[in-house]
């Protein structure tokens, strides 16, 4: 009897192995990518285990923590608090204990909770020393002078957001929406939390204020896409200076079509120069020069600019939209920001930071570093080239005449003086079936100091939904928004 | 020359009584180390969840310590020559168990649901139970073979337990599966103690009718085909597993008793034929009987997609049969521990809420203890597998064999099922973990199949009694050229 017996002591064996093999696989394979699975609730326990590290704005946390009241079933220690949370909304997202995370919240999530690998070593020395875990922060690049003149300017014009940039790295200065919320008011998981969610939520809230307006919301940009257009005749040599007559009829029919492209009011149009179309803002001259480059050119130069792609700021924007494959007055339209064309504020940030900072467009990004718990920086983030819109000759055309436009145009509000040069562009946009929506308020621009440096460029852009139809155009409601927040960067320097 | 044969003829000169070592002191030894491991682990927890070593440490240790001495008392009185690590191996996972019990006890998440609370202590006195069955074997069971006596009755009685959750007014169902009886107030799964009654009815039938069964066969395609009156018993013993598993809906205590049976059936006969047959019927059985019961369709689609049953479970879905994300939590439990585990009393496995003490329990401990704990757990569990196989070997009788590979194996086959179970090995069936797990009749019945093993050991490592003084001695030397 003993063959057999040998025989099942081996079978029992493979049933050992197999179980060590098991084990195995989930405690080691597998073991990461369990341990971090978003519905593995340790990840939460984790999050609020100790008091998570802050989101720093020029040297000063906007977030806090703060020990949740214990009704013993609690198993997370701490929430998360804001300082001006509506304000900061659109750049730190939420930290909630019931409803999960958001935007640098979540992306930098590790460095907060102080779990991220580069932490390890210290987080072994607290271990063997006894000291509890800590968070590291992250380092915005925002301005708070700014963010607060831009979500003070939206909050007194209804909905609308802003977004700031620094020409020469790509820095964001500015970024807010408006309504926004306070993530203070659902960090916890009680009930009350729970309400405060809900209501925010946008089945319950027709205003969406939690939507991020200035990366997740695309509106037709209007006028201020003319400045696009404007880049493509110069960058393809249609026109080669500002002065030059653009031989456009008045009135001018859209090729293929018999529909006459109609100017707002009776704007002196025929045969402007650039300058001078720009500075009244003609559909005319603009819709024929998107007419005669074509499709392909047009695209070609929205994209450079940062048209159909998402950026990730780290936060992600949605992607701008210029459509391919249009006729040409479809290719009319999109020319002078109408028919699909749509661009998200940080979009127009970006095009008309890429004309502040000579042709030359950076990557917008506002994470500045990521530092450890004892303030030594773990990443810091550089500046970064994504592309080269136009030339410098032609960047330099360009702001010449949106310099123009503020000096003398539809873009007067947005005067500063002592000193300071702005250039800029308004933009109403019509939307909506036949035009029946309220149009949207644009103004893009930026602000040039004595010594040819510039500091900021701004895209404002307000949805005003009582105002009259008559009265929204972009330098009534918007160019003094991006007024006080150019002024606000302006000052901060000084 | 003369002088080394002699030398020689004096060492064969008798069979000696010297024999085997009895391994007393070894087994003490280790012992220690089996009440030392817990109480160090219980101090652990303390400091981990109350930042204070608990106060009953002292208590627990003196509790444990003498239960176990108690045990080794009484091997060493009335089974010396018994395998010295069964109890010492038992003793640690018995120990390990109250200590990670008690952990669970302090979780208020547990407590809020009346999962845990005051289960340790009840465990403790759960275990004074088994070691006391376990004296009660070792004394009164002078020797084994008196069980084969008892072959017959032993089938009714296995029967009758086996049935008894069936009887309505006395079976409990308990999450879905019937394999609990409740006796004034307690709860009883009569299918733990079945296991050694039927072990002891296979053992004495095969016994009798191994020749039978291994002799007359006919051969087919290189395989010895029994003749069809001999198939007679595994088919009835299918029959009552189908039987179990259709109206207990339970595959675990099902897939353990058809095991147990074929593990024997194949030591006894040497035909691996019916490992064949064993391994065609059981899976005719299990694949028939899941294609129309939905508790058992449930645990196979937890098993193939835990995170389908987590999210089901979550959102409340009503379809007849109750969805878990227990296998799911235990899976983040494991994953979560890694490879050193968070440190006992550190992890937060009673998110797997029901059954976090019992079915579940070794998910506690391959979050807390790791890779490194959770293997050497296991490795446990296949040492006490080896220490039995090896007193099958040794054993010198076909019933001491045949019930010390029946008890054994059928001890491997739980351990697998569960932890297989837990670990998303194999599909989950409601069985515990022998030792660990919260529960009477499981610590009590593995109490009673440890001193079963101990005593088979103990009469097979016995030396030979010293023949009497033989007259003739010198005249049957053996003379070495």
């Amino acid at each position: 009897m003993n063959k057999p017996l040998r025989r099942i002591a081996i079978f029992c064996g493979f049933l050992v192995l197999a179980l060590l093999v098991r084990d195995n696989w989930l405690q080691y394979v597998k073991a990461d990518s369990l341990k971090n699975d978003e519905h593995n609730r340790r990840v939460t326990i984790d999050r609020y285990s100790t008091p998570r590290g802050d989101i720093l704005v020029g040297g000063d946390p906007i977030t806090g923590s703060t020990e949740t009241k214990s009704n013993g079933l609690n198993d997370l220690k701490y929430k998360r608090t804001y300082k001006d949370g509506p304000m900061w909304a659109p750049v730190t997202g939420y930290a909630s204990q019931a409803f999960d995370a958001s935007q640098l919240e979540k992306i930098d999530d590790k460095i907060l909770t102080g779990n991220d690998d580069r932490l390890f070593f210290r987080n072994t020395l607290d271990m063997v020393t006894g000291k509890p875990k800590q968070g590291g922060n992250v380092v915005t690049t925002l301005n708070p002078a700014a963010q607060k003149a831009a979500f003070d300017g939206l909050k007194g014009r209804g909905k609308g957001a802003v977004v700031a940039l620094e020409p020469s790295t790509g820095k964001i200065l500015a970024l807010a929406s408006y309504p926004s919320y306070d993530p203070s008011s659902f960090a916890g998981n009680t009930n009350a939390d729970a309400d405060a969610w809900n209501k925010l939520q946008k089945q319950n809230d027709p205003n969406d204020p939690m939507l991020n307006r200035a990366l997740r919301q695309t509106y037709p940009p209007g006028s201020t896409f003319k400045v696009v257009t404007a880049a493509a005749a110069l960058e393809n040599g249609l026109y080669t200076s500002a002065e030059q007559h653009t031989k456009s009829p008045l009135p001018w029919t859209m090729p293929g079509t018999n529909t006459e492209l109609k100017n707002e009011g009776n704007l002196p149009c025929e045969n402007a120069t650039m300058r001078e179309a720009l500075r009244v803002s003609c559909n005319t001259v603009f819709g024929k020069i998107g007419a005669d480059l074509g499709n392909d050119k047009m695209l070609e130069e929205a994209e450079k600019f940062g048209f159909n792609k998402e950026q990730f700021t780290p936060v992600r924007s949605n992607a701008s939209v210029f459509s391919k494959d249009m006729n040409k007055s479809q290719t009319a339209m999109s020319s002078i920001g109408q028919f699909n064309t749509a661009a998200t504020p940080l979009q127009m940030a970006m095009v008309v930071s890429a004309i502040a900072n000579d042709g030359k467009l950076m990557k917008p990004y506002m994470v500045d570093k990521l530092q450890s718990p004892n303030l030594d920086t773990l990443e810091q983030t550089d500046p970064e080239e994504m592309s080269r819109p136009l030339s410098e000759k032609n960047a330099q055309i360009l702001q010449s005449m949106m310099e123009t436009v503020v000096k003398d145009g539809t873009g007067k509000n947005a005067q500063m003086g002592n000193g300071v040069t702005v250039g800029g562009k308004t933009g109403t946009a019509q939307h909506g079936v036949n035009n029946a929506g309220k149009p949207y308020a644009w103004f893009i621009s930026y602000a040039k100091m004595s010594d040819g440096s510039s500091p900021v460029a701004v895209a404002a852009v307000v949805e005003d939904e009582n105002a009259n139809r008559g009265d929204i155009s972009g330098g009534g409601l918007a160019a003094p928004i991006a007024k006080s927040v150019m002024q606000a960067v302006v000052n901060s320097r000084q | 020359m003369s002088s080394s044969t002699q030398s020689t003829t004096h060492h064969t000169s008798t069979i000696g009584a010297i024999g085997a070592p009895s391994r007393r002191n070894t087994e003490l030894a280790m012992l220690v180390f089996a009440v030392a491991i817990p109480m160090f682990a219980y101090a652990n927890v303390g400091l981990a969840i109350n930042n204070t070593v608990p106060p009953g440490l002292l208590a627990y240790g003196v509790g444990l310590g003498l239960l176990a001495g108690v045990g080794h008392l009484v091997v060493r009185k009335f089974a010396p020559y018994a395998d010295p690590l069964l109890l010492p191996l038992a003793t640690l996972l018995n120990g390990l168990g109250l200590v990670v019990i008690w952990r669970l006890d302090q979780s208020k998440l547990l407590q809020s649901i009346d999962q845990a609370g005051s289960a340790a202590p009840r465990q403790l006195l759960y275990t004074a139970m088994g070691i006391a069955l376990f004296v009660v074997v070792l004394i009164f069971l002078k020797d084994h073979r008196v069980l084969q006596r008892y072959t017959y009755i032993s089938m009714v009685g296995a029967l009758i337990l086996l049935l008894l959750p069936l009887v309505p007014g006395l079976g409990a169902n308990i999450y879905g599966a019937k394999i609990w009886i409740s006796v004034a107030g307690f709860s009883i799964q009569p299918g733990e103690f079945a296991k050694i009654v039927l072990a002891i009815f296979f053992a004495g039938y095969l016994m009798v009718k191994r020749d039978a069964l291994a002799l007359a066969s006919r051969r087919f395609m290189g395989l010895y085909l029994p003749r069809g009156r001999d198939l007679g018993p595994i088919l009835v013993v299918w029959g009552i597993s189908i039987v179990i598993l259709v109206f207990e809906t339970d595959l675990g205590t099902s897939l353990l008793f058809f095991g147990m049976f074929v593990i024997m059936l194949y030591v006894a006969t040497e035909r691996t034929s019916w490992i064949v047959f064993g391994l065609l019927m059981s899976a005719v059985g299990a694949v028939g009987v899941a294609s129309f019961e939905p508790h058992i369709q449930t645990r196979v689609q937890a098993w193939l997609d835990p995170m389908r049953e987590f999210n089901l479970s979550r959102s409340g879905v009503h379809d007849g049969v109750m969805h878990s994300e227990q296998l799911q939590q235990a899976l983040w439990a494991f994953g979560s521990g890694g490879t050193l585990g968070t440190g006992l009393g550190q992890g937060h496995s009673d998110l797997i809420r029901f059954a976090a003490n019992s079915d579940f329990i070794l998910a506690t401990f391959g979050e807390e203890l790791g890779l490194a704990g959770l293997m050497a757990i296991l490795l446990v569990y296949a040492l006490i597998v080896e220490r039995g196989v090896r007193t099958a070997l040794a054993a010198r009788d076909p019933f001491g064999k045949l019930l010390a590979i029946g008890l054994s194996g059928a001890f491997a086959l739980q351990v697998f099922v569960v932890a297989g179970g837990v670990m998303g090995l194999i599909p989950l069936t409601g069985m515990t973990m022998p030792f660990l797990a919260y529960g009477g009749s499981s610590v009590i019945a593995n109490w009673a199949l440890i001193g079963i093993l101990l005593r088979i050991s103990d009469t097979a490592r016995r030396p030979a009694p010293s023949p009497a003084p033989n007259p003739d001695a010198e005249m049957t030397q053996v003379v070495r050229p």
